[in-house]
């Protein structure tokens, strides 16, 4: 929002008047959610239940890329570095020691909020902001990606394939293909992940965290821990998106550097969480909500044409156009996000009503 | 009993000297006022002593403690607090939010900080914006909350830098009761900087004088106010001017 300066009217309060965080009722709110999206799976088509998990696995990603650099402020551009450290680590254990996925995801996100606070420390350390600590972020995110191209340790470029079991086992999370049990896995590890970011920013730690993002000299003033409070949103944040790592190698079966640690996973972070409003509990799904099913429409409007897009049949890249022009639009015409502009609205009629 | 002790505190900037071998020390419970003409190192003064930067040499001693160069957050966790004379509000936050989160970083539970912070947003008359976000503020109100946010992580000493700046006379009064106020009835220390000379004849039990980044003089207000050292300093121009 720009303020205007300088002038000297009394500034309109009721239109900054912030509602009381109601921690509680987003909860809640979750907690309904979850239920009502439980049989979801019987009443769709197993096509767009694959689109419904790829939501999830956006969301997922967003809502940890949204701890650290909406609520704490930090651009990441290398989220990727965290998801896929997720996805390696969970996939390294379970092919080479038969681990199971649900310890390798402790593992992985453990692994990553190592990596994230030492990354972290190093950008903070020596002070980068902005778009030079979003570049040192990305930096990290390719270094992994050619340290595993480049490691036997890890497969090389071929990564790994998920070992295909007899039985279907939620110990080793694998089922049926396209058993409803993917679409529950993933709607429970969204819920948890979304219900942890908003614990987190009702905690101490998150309003600090807040706080140092509006004004880090003042909260330092006021006694904050400024480098300790960052650190912590980061390792939550690479803990978030890392789980959805481990998952995405247990749907898909298949992980290779690329896949994990490719900038198109960190644009995939960000993406969602900037579409749904950034900063905002709602924004990381609402995006993912709208990006999600993209890449299926953009690949049957490809796959077959309505007569008057002819020209479009055969062509790839398109859902990426895509992206590229609904970012723009947001960017321009909601810069709050979908999720912000909805509750700016609201607000103002209420307020527009009170008066 | 001496609360804090500044010794031969001096730094520099590319070659030139901002703070130049200050040393005084403040009572507790008594109100120091510093005044000088701008420019004359006062807010760096307030940045070493706060630990927001580093002096170059010289010491900071709150309570026996050795504090120089220690990072801001220890330095207040050491009892001291400070505003800033370019307001810096949690932008995002409501008024209340922005007092609770400082008593928070005090130590204060978080339901508890929400009461705590409550009474504080009364007690400097913000109550009328409690719930408002507190970047939409007009200065009076920012310069408030800047002294609610300061007492909530409930300071031995006080460091306020220019709080009445951009008052208008009445709103400065109510300001002016709270600090006797703070210090009659908590105890608190105060070092305050100011240049609206009747509010430091008011409150201060001494003035110090900086000019160029030196000690001018240290004394009571009146001494101070009739020394012809400090009137030159300020170019002949009675230091009496309503500047904000």
């Amino acid at each position: 929002m720009s303020e205007e300066r300088g002038t000297v009217a009394a500034p309109d309060t009721s239109r900054s008047e912030l509602p009381k965080p109601q921690w509680n009722r987003h909860l809640l709110v979750l907690a309904g959610l979850a239920v009502v999206l439980i049989p979801l799976p019987l009443l769709l088509p197993g096509a767009q239940q694959s689109v419904a998990v790829r939501v999830l696995i956006f969301a997922l990603m967003a809502i940890g890329w949204n701890v650290m650099s909406g609520f704490g402020g930090m651009f990441s551009f290398g989220h990727a570095a965290y998801f896929g450290l997720g996805a390696y680590v969970s996939a390294y254990l379970l092919v080479n020691h038969g681990v199971s996925p649900w310890i390798g995801m402790v593992a992985g996100a453990i692994v990553a909020a190592l990596f994230a606070v030492l990354v972290g420390f190093l950008a903070l350390r020596y002070r980068l902001k902005g778009a030079y600590f979003a570049l040192s972020t990305f930096a990290f995110a390719e270094m992994l990606r050619l340290v595993a191209i480049n490691s036997d340790l890890v497969n090389r470029a071929v990564g790994y394939t998920v070992p295909l079991r007899d039985e279907p086992s939620w110990w080793y999370m694998q089922f049926e293909p396209g058993a409803p049990q993917y679409f529950h896995l993933a709607l429970g590890l969204t819920v948890a992940a979304l219900a942890i970011s908003i614990l987190f920013l009702r905690s101490r730690v998150g309003r600090f965290s807040v706080a140092v993002r509006d004004d880090e000299d003042a909260a330092a003033a006021l006694g904050i821990p400024v480098m300790r409070t960052k650190l912590t949103t980061i390792a939550l944040s690479a803990a978030i998106t890392s789980v959805a790592g481990t998952f995405y190698v247990q749907y898909y079966f298949f992980v290779d550097p690329d896949v994990a640690f490719g900038s198109s996973v960190s644009i995939q972070a960000i993406l969602p969480a900037v579409i749904g409003g950034v900063a905002t509990i709602w924004g990381p799904v609402i995006g993912a909500l709208v990006l999600g099913p993209l890449n299926d429409v953009t690949a049957t409007l490809l796959r077959d044409p309505p007569e008057a897009l002819d020209f479009l049949q055969g062509r790839a890249g398109l859902d990426v156009m895509i992206y590229a022009v609904l970012l723009i639009l947001i960017v321009l015409l909601l810069p709050q996000g979908v999720y912000g502009a909805i509750r700016d609205r609201l607000q103002s009629s209420r307020a527009r009503r009170r008066r | 009993m001496t609360l804090l002790e500044v010794a031969g505190m001096s730094r520099s900037f590319r070659g030139l000297t901002a703070v130049d071998d200050v040393s005084f020390s403040v009572d507790e419970g008594s109100i120091l006022g510093i005044i000088g003409p701008n420019g004359a190192g006062k807010t760096t003064l307030f940045n070493l002593i706060a630990g927001a930067i580093r002096p170059d040499s010289g010491t900071a001693t709150l309570a026996g403690r050795d504090i120089t160069g220690l990072a801001p957050h220890r330095v207040s966790a050491a009892g001291m607090a400070r505003t800033f004379q370019l307001m810096k509000p949690f932008g995002s936050m409501s008024v209340l939010d922005n007092v609770a989160v400082s008593a928070m970083a005090a130590g204060t539970t978080r339901r508890n900080a929400t009461t705590s912070a409550a009474d504080i947003v009364e007690r400097v008359g913000l109550s009328r914006w409690r719930d408002a976000r507190s970047k939409g503020l007009p200065t009076a109100g920012l310069k408030r909350l800047e002294l609610a946010r300061a007492l909530a992580s409930r300071p031995r000493i006080l460091l306020l830098d220019e709080v009445l700046a951009g008052l208008v006379p009445a709103e400065r009064t109510p300001v002016l009761e709270l600090l006797e106020k703070l210090r009659a009835e908590d105890g608190v220390t105060l070092v305050f900087v100011e240049h609206i000379m009747a509010a430091v004849m008011r409150l201060s039990d001494e003035v110090l004088v900086l000019d160029q980044g030196r000690v001018l003089t240290l004394g009571s207000p009146q001494a101070v106010t009739s020394d012809p050292r400090v009137i030159e300093a300020y170019l002949g121009e009675e230091p009496s001017g309503a500047r904000s």
